[in-house]
């Protein structure tokens, strides 16, 4: 997994920290919990900087080194904050042999976000995903929660403009 | 008395479209005509039928329900159809055509679901009760015959006689390596230790594949069911799911199946009071396509960096924290109970002679019916894409298919006829896989599929071996230079010694199978390649370096949109007069096409 290191300056809260505690708490003795602690703490904090991390590797008495290492290698933990308006577009097969990589470049070329950054005021992130199963809906793409299926070239830009305000 | 069954999909397709707004404006007008107490409305999981509407328009592509006992399927409801549906239907007895799904309609006469060209050719073992049960409700699946190959296994049948059971059934791995299950569960069971596991695999990592997905969000309970008779089979007590994270749904009905069954007394201590224990834990995966593979998985559960580790010693000797481990795909488990209550002579009746039982597919891609399919083993291709899958859309021509996904092969249009099964998909240089079908046509460029598969395999290789790591970069940058018109002819011989390497030296199967793709699109679409090579060609239209974008005049408006947003001032024209490109200033960026409204701009 190719990853880009976060420009955004972390700004954490006690009370964020003391929810990671409670976390590490419950897992700290259970057999392989690393991966449910960086879910858990991903969920808390929507990504995983540098400063999370190391408040995982004190708590749960493994190396810095090593939770990096997963961190990097499952796509799913970012390191950077997703955007405001945090859109996907699927580049599965069913949906990559219907267009969404056209899709991609147009979205890109609207919100001026290239896949898998974020823009710096923090509003759009752009991200090419894998399948989300929803392939007898192909092209699909998400824009935070909603889902958007069988899309279309044009449709793109009407899209988009419900979430410029 | 209860009149109408209604079944609501609330798989995740249609749980994308509006099902929730669809369940309340049902409850609120069957409250409205007093019709509690005649019709019951149950949320399944989904019936495999995802409807394609070219038409659809943005976020109301609506959902599928089905009205028994008549099984009248509509399609594409939405919230907004609900009071004509359960006024004229419902109260007047007329079925509302306009709303049905078109298959299951002629004229006046209407079909019921199991008769359309969809589901005639399917038989469902696998999918048995996706889209008839409510998947959160533990009496139902029970209702349904839920839980008895449990008891019969705990109560009748030593474990042994399970295994032969198993073995009998002919029953192979469904996760792509078809492996015979029977046999990896007596290497488990033969194994002396005092702790074991019992583990399913349902990290779906086949992009365009969701089969797993449903039978998880449909019928959680027999794949739980399933894994404690492996339990008991091979003597093991405790078992994990390792599920994608991007299942969210199908996480859900699991730890509810989970929970539901533990307070049943299905799961725990002393199951139906014969001593034996099982327990089952959900884990997530976090995104990695290596960790389907099996070693992967369990290194990954025991919470690192999931490497795939050298085989032997098989998970089946030395699994999950170095004990005996049973790994099964989630569509594997899910035909356990039925070969438990069914028998194994009955399941090794159908299929063909070394591949038996069922297969389910995610069929998708230029097809006009997508969704999930089960067919008896050895159906052929052209029956799936032509009947089941209804032909390829806008009177385009069938190309190819896709099976296995990045670690498969695309099965040209002169082998339609061949039948599905794993020696003959292995035959035509593809594979089973876990059941990803994409049905491709004219417009899809067969060279860029494979740099589509490479990127992703290059992308996921872990990163641990060498000839992964560094051979499928170079393939991938081999197939760039081809699709970009750079190639010459040589690198098509590069291209073949590379794979070969690739194929043999790579330390797990994610390697050995990635030049998949360009082996099998190389033997059947060469002259594709050598078009790209030699011509500077792309016949479908993709490669973008290798296309021409041309404004028609006949459509062009003359608005001047192209014109402003061309990065490099390639267009020219006056306004209210067809524009022109200048070929040699285009760089191809495609900003044009997509501004332009009136479809004016084609790529050639
Ligand atoms: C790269 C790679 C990815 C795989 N992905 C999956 C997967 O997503 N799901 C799955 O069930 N098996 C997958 N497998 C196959 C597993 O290694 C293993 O064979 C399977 O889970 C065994 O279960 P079965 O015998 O029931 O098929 C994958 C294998 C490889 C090499
Ligand atoms: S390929 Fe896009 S949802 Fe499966």
């Amino acid at each position: 997994m190719k990853k880009k290191m976060t420009t955004v300056n972390f700004n954490g809260t006690q009370e964020q920290e003391a929810m990671l505690a409670q976390v590490i708490d419950e897992y700290k003795n259970v057999k392989g919990a690393l991966m449910p602690v960086l879910q858990k703490a991903q969920r808390i904090y929507g990504y995983l900087p540098i400063e999370v991390q190391k408040m995982i590797a004190d708590g749960m008495d493994v190396s810095l080194e090593e939770i990096y290492g997963v961190v990097t290698f499952y796509s799913q933990f970012i390191l950077n904050p997703k955007g405001e308006v945090a859109i996907a577009v699927c580049m599965g097969t069913a949906c990559y042999v219907k267009g969404s990589g056209d899709i991609l470049n147009k979205i890109s070329a609207n919100i001026g976000v290239k896949s898998g950054e974020t823009s710096s005021d923090g509003k759009y992130s752009l991200e090419a995903t894998r399948c989300i199963g929803a392939c007898g809906l192909a092209p699909v793409m998400t824009i935070n929660d909603d889902v958007y299926g069988r899309i279309k070239l044009e449709e793109v830009d009407e899209i988009l403009a419900r979430y410029k305000k | 008395m209860i009149r109408y069954h209604i079944l609501i999909c609330g798989g995740t397709k249609c749980e994308n479209s509006d099902c929730k707004g669809v369940i309340s404006a049902l409850e609120d007008s069957i409250k409205h005509n007093g019709l509690e107490n005649e019709i019951k409305l149950v949320e399944t999981g989904c019936h495999g039928l995802c409807l394609s509407d070219p038409n659809s328009i943005i976020g109301s592509l609506g959902t599928v329900i089905v009205v028994y006992p008549d099984a009248v399927t509509y399609a594409k409801v939405a919230p907004g159809d609900i009071k004509e549906i359960v006024e004229e239907h419902f109260i007047n007895n007329r079925p509302v055509k306009r709303l049905v799904y078109d298959e299951a309609i002629n004229g006046e006469n209407l079909f019921s679901l199991n008769e359309t060209p969809f589901y005639k050719n399917q038989s469902r073992i696998a999918l048995k009760s996706c889209g008839i049960i409510d998947p959160e409700n533990i009496d139902e699946y029970i209702a349904n015959d839920g839980y008895q190959a449990l008891a019969k296994v705990l109560t009748e049948m030593e474990p042994g006689e399970v295994i032969k059971t198993i073995k009998d059934s002919g029953l192979r791995g469904r996760g792509g390596a078809g492996f015979l299950t029977g046999r990896k569960w007596e290497f488990a069971a033969d194994q002396v230790s005092d702790k074991k596991y019992v583990c399913c695999n349902a990290d779906e990592g086949d992009p365009g594949a969701f089969m797993d997905r449903s039978v998880l969000e449909g019928d959680p309970h027999s794949v739980v069911e399933a894994m404690a008779i492996a339990g008991y089979a091979i003597g093991a007590d405790e078992g994990y799911i390792y599920i994608r994270a991007e299942y969210p749904i199908a996480v859900n009905r699991l730890e509810i199946a989970i929970k539901q069954a533990k307070e049943l007394g299905l799961l725990g201590n002393d199951i139906l009071g014969t001593g034996f224990n099982f327990d089952l834990n959900i884990r997530l995966g976090a995104g990695a396509f290596v960790c389907g593979e099996e070693t992967a998985l369990l290194t990954s559960l025991e919470g690192n960096r999931g490497e795939p580790r050298p085989r032997p010693p098989y998970p089946a000797i030395k699994g999950l924290f170095g004990q005996p481990t049973v790994l099964n795909n989630v569509e594997t488990y899910a035909n356990i109970t039925q070969i438990i209550l069914n028998g194994a002579e009955w399941f090794a009746s159908m299929g063909t002679e070394k591949s038996k039982g069922t297969k389910v597919f995610a069929l998708g891609g230029k097809i006009t019916n997508t969704g999930l399919v089960e067919i008896p083993m050895g159906t052929t291709l052209r029956k799936v894409v032509e009947e089941i899958g209804g032909g390829v859309p806008n009177n385009k021509k069938f190309k190819a298919a896709q099976t296995g996904g990045p670690s498969g092969g695309c099965i040209p249009a002169s082998l339609i006829d061949t039948p599905i099964d794993y020696e003959n998909l292995s035959a035509v240089g593809s594979m089973m896989g876990s059941g990803g079908l994409i049905i491709m046509d004219e417009d899809t460029c067969m060279v860029d599929i494979a740099r589509y598969f490479l990127d992703f395999t290059v992308d996921e290789s872990c990163g641990k071996c060498v000839p992964c790591r560094i051979g499928t970069k170079r393939i991938y940058e081999l197939l760039k230079k081809i699709t970009s018109g750079l190639g010459e002819m040589e690198d098509l011989d590069k291209l073949e010694i590379l794979c070969n390497h690739v194929q043999t030296a790579s330390l797990c199967q994610l390697g050995q199978s990635a030049p998949n793709p360009i082996l099998s699109t190389l033997k059947y679409f060469r002259e594709e390649y050598i078009a790209h090579v030699k011509d500077k060609r792309c016949v479908a239209g993709i490669c973008k370096n290798l296309l021409k974008y041309i404004i028609l005049a006949e459509k062009c408006k003359g608005c001047t949109a192209c014109i402003q947003v061309c990065p490099t001032g390639a267009i020219t024209g006056e306004i209210r007069k067809a524009h022109i490109i200048d070929q040699e200033k285009c760089i191809k960026c495609g900003a044009c096409e997509q501004k332009c409204r009136f479809a004016a701009i084609i790529r050639r």
